[in-house]
């Protein structure tokens, strides 16, 4: 009889819905080691190969069956310079996990890859094992990163590794992108994301915060006025969407961009000690299905709200988000109406939400992302009582950097076009994450930027070489 | 970081000049700064009314309203800001127009003044009309007339020019035939409102510099959005100017008022000292 796989202990979900508190312990030692052993260490490493950025799983989990762990989190940060973002965040059941041998009869019995590689990165931070990284002699280049996100902090992390002088200039007061404005305190706790950000200032990157690039400075100006040598677009994908229904403006209507930000990065939930406010709804339509739809439904009924409402045009199975966050709103006591989407958001003589029409939809043929397309059904209209609507059905490419920079190209949607490296068509212009895919995951990110930071390591090695002109530019 | 370098007060109105030299490079009339006063404080869009690329520095007229315009009166000479952000939002369109008058109420009389400096520059003729509740509430009065031909003021008791507001001034100019191509407006929301209704009649083109609610100020969340027009533009980024005749005021005034009782509410929580009791005890 095979050992089952080892769950997370958490906090019991009537008790964390209205805490802001992680919702998993973590594993303990003991733990970690049981479901380590649970490793088959394939030779052929399915696993690796469902990787963004081909971390060495079973050579990392090999290390923590011998209670290794400091190691193991050193060997996972030659690939994945987060592991205590990624073992947080990252789909596994769609990457590594879906590959592992032990899942193969049940997908639910995989190892447990995402919550080892929470462990070892947790254990190394909890203990100060961090090994402050040698700070290198600087090779004379400069290298300018946009937005620290999960791909600007791989390409600056990467790139001061390799001697150049790294400088990151980030629009907000605090660094980690959507890490820290997206994501929630209860499920990446912003503690964990200062930590990174903190090794990476002492391996001898410069943070700019407060400075939006495309006003502060144009891309043009970084190379003219400040001498960078190549820079790096990684500036998410900013813009929110709106539906095109009536109602969308009135007071008590949120994208989930400005829901969460100012939940998380201004603290509203410690509201008034922070004094950035938010309206507390006592009920509360969520419209969308992915991970920042969770974020949102559970960051309201955090807040206070008496009933949480999901509201999703398709059908469960279809839903982008990671299921254990699916899983984890439902036992919280949010509430999913699927296969439904609103017509209208009523409002009161003052402005406000006051209720939302909603159609209802049945699936019909596949569309070209593969998913049967959601068909409305005619009459058949109901209605939702709420006061609150976030709205999280995806977003649009912020163009402050791309209008200011004309000759870059971009696609039809504005974001960026790219060569496989990150490359774009603007010489020793790089971009990746959401500004070239549109929404994606922290780890593909990250992936993006690995990949472009070898591309700017390539390039600029090359530069000196005057034949020097890569196939792309 | 950001140091307060100099700083001033008329009534509740604050002018703060502030070190950030990078922002002071970029500025361009039109343009306004995110500012925290503290790293608990919220992110406040506040006009730029006045920078030099010499000294590097910026200077804001904050209006204090709330807890964290409140906060931030309360920094000190030599003491910093926690966050400035910018330049933000898309600077004014500035060209030759011919006439240009423009208006400003609060933080507005200083708000204009990089627009009128300028449309000067510009070659237009630079109408100023800057509105008060009484005369000594006027502020930047001097370098407002250097880069204007013509400053008129309005009181709300009748103190100091026309007993009443900008746009009574304004409608006053229209009706004695006075050709004006190109009306601006800077100030509170029912003041843009009235100064918009009041040039619709007359068919002048009208800009006025909206105030909505905003957290980031690059576009990414979408609590500034106003309707121009019939369709929903971010004044953040595709403003803060628009097309006074087009905008839907009502809305506006809606979305402006979203927080009030939070507002009200966080504001009772600081902790007031009274200033006179201080002075009294010596402790001033």
């Amino acid at each position: 009889m095979a050992i089952e796989r080892h769950s997370m202990a958490e906090q019991p979900a009537e008790f964390r819905n209205r805490n802001f508190e992680e919702v998993p312990y973590g594993y303990t030692p003991d733990e970690a080691v049981a479901e380590a052993q649970r490793c088959l260490s394939c030779k052929n490493r399915p696993c690796v190969s469902g990787c963004p950025v081909e971390v060495p799983i079973p050579e990392f989990i090999a290390l923590v069956t011998e209670e290794r762990f400091s190691e193991a989190a050193r060997l996972i940060k030659t690939k994945n310079v987060l592991p205590a973002v990624c073992g947080r965040v990252c789909p596994q059941e769609t990457q590594c996990e879906v590959k592992c041998l032990r899942g193969k009869k049940d997908k639910a019995q995989a190892v447990a890859i995402g919550n080892l590689e929470r462990f070892v990165a947790d254990f190394e931070r909890e203990n100060d094992l961090m090994e402050a990284p040698e700070v290198q002699d600087k090779n004379g280049l400069k290298v300018a990163v946009i937005g620290s996100g999960p791909s600007g902090l791989t390409v600056a992390g990467d790139l001061v590794q390799l001697r150049y002088e790294v400088t990151i200039y980030e629009a907000f007061h605090r660094g980690g992108g959507v890490l820290v404005y997206g994501i929630p305190e209860f499920r990446l706790p912003k503690k964990v994301v200062e930590t990174e950000i903190k090794a990476l200032e002492d391996a001898g990157v410069t943070i700019h915060y407060n400075s939006v690039i495309g006003r502060l400075y144009t891309v043009d100006d970084l190379f003219n006025r400040l001498g960078f040598s190549a820079v790096f677009i990684g500036v998410g994908a900013g813009l929110p969407i709106f539906l095109d229904i009536p109602g969308m403006n009135l007071n008590g209507v949120f994208s989930a961009n400005e829901y969460l930000t100012r939940s998380n990065l201004m603290k509203s939930y410690l509201f008034p000690q922070y004094k950035t406010p938010v309206i507390i709804g006592r009920r509360v339509a969520v419209l969308g299905g992915g991970n920042v739809a969770m974020d949102s439904a559970r960051t309201a009924i955090r807040l206070g709200a008496e009933k949480v409402t999901i509201v999703y045009r398709r059908a469960r199975e279809q839903m982008p988000a990671r299921a254990a966050e699916v899983h984890h709103a439902e036992e919280e006591g949010i509430e999913f109406r699927l296969l439904s989407s609103p017509v209208e958001i009523f409002g009161n003589d003052e402005g406000w939400v006051t209720g939302m029409k909603c159609q209802r939809y049945e699936l019909g043929e596949p569309d070209e992302s593969g998913r049967r397309r959601p068909v409305p059904i005619e009459n058949s209209f109901f209605e939702i009582d709420c006061d609150l609507v976030v709205v999280s059905i995806g977003g649009k490419a912020n163009p402050l950097i791309t209008r200011t920079t004309p000759d870059m190209e971009v696609n039809r949607w504005g974001y960026i076009v790219t060569d496989p490296w990150g490359r774009t068509t603007k010489r020793f212009i790089y971009a990746g994450g959401d500004i070239v895919t549109g929404a994606a995951t922290v780890i593909s990110s990250m992936g993006a930027g690995r990949r472009a930071a070898k591309a700017i390591h390539e390039d600029l090695s090359k530069e000196s070489d005057e034949t020097f002109t890569p196939e792309w530019w | 970081m950001y140091e307060l370098v100099e700083k001033s007060e008329i009534f509740n109105v604050h002018k703060m000049v502030i070190k950030v030299p990078g922002i002071a490079d970029s500025m361009k009339p039109g343009q306004f700064c995110i500012i925290m006063a503290t790293e608990f404080g919220e992110r406040i869009p506040m006009t730029v009314s006045d920078w030099s690329t010499d000294t590097g520095t910026i200077t804001i007229y904050a209006l204090e309203l709330g807890i964290s315009t409140l906060e931030l009166a309360r920094v000190k000479v030599g003491g910093s800001l926690y966050a400035v952000t910018g330049p933000l939002g898309t600077p004014s369109e500035i060209r030759h127009y011919g006439t240009v008058v423009l208006g400003g109420g609060c933080y507005g009389i200083g708000g204009i003044y990089p627009i009128a400096k300028a449309c000067k520059e510009a070659g237009n003729e630079v109408i100023s009309i800057v509105e008060a509740r009484y005369s000594p509430m006027f502020y930047h009065e001097k370098e407002l007339q250097q880069v204007s031909d013509q400053v008129l003021y309005a009181t709300s008791d009748g103190s100091r020019g026309k007993k009443g507001k900008v746009e009574d001034v304004t409608v006053e100019m229209l009706e004695r035939g006075a050709r004006v191509d190109q009306a601006f407006f800077m100030g509170c929301t029912q003041m843009l409102e009235r100064c918009s209704e009041a040039t619709r009649p007359y068919g002048i083109p009208t800009k006025v510099a909206l105030n909505s609610i905003m957290l980031d100020g690059t576009g990414m969340c979408g609590a500034c959005r106003v309707t121009v027009g019939g369709e929903t533009k971010f004044a953040c980024v595709d403003g803060p100017e628009f097309d006074g005749h087009k905008v839907d005021w009502r809305e506006l005034q809606q979305r402006k008022s979203a927080y009030t009782e939070q507002e009200a509410l966080v504001y009772q929580s600081f902790s007031h000292e009274c200033l006179a009791e201080k002075k009294l005890r010596g402790e001033l």
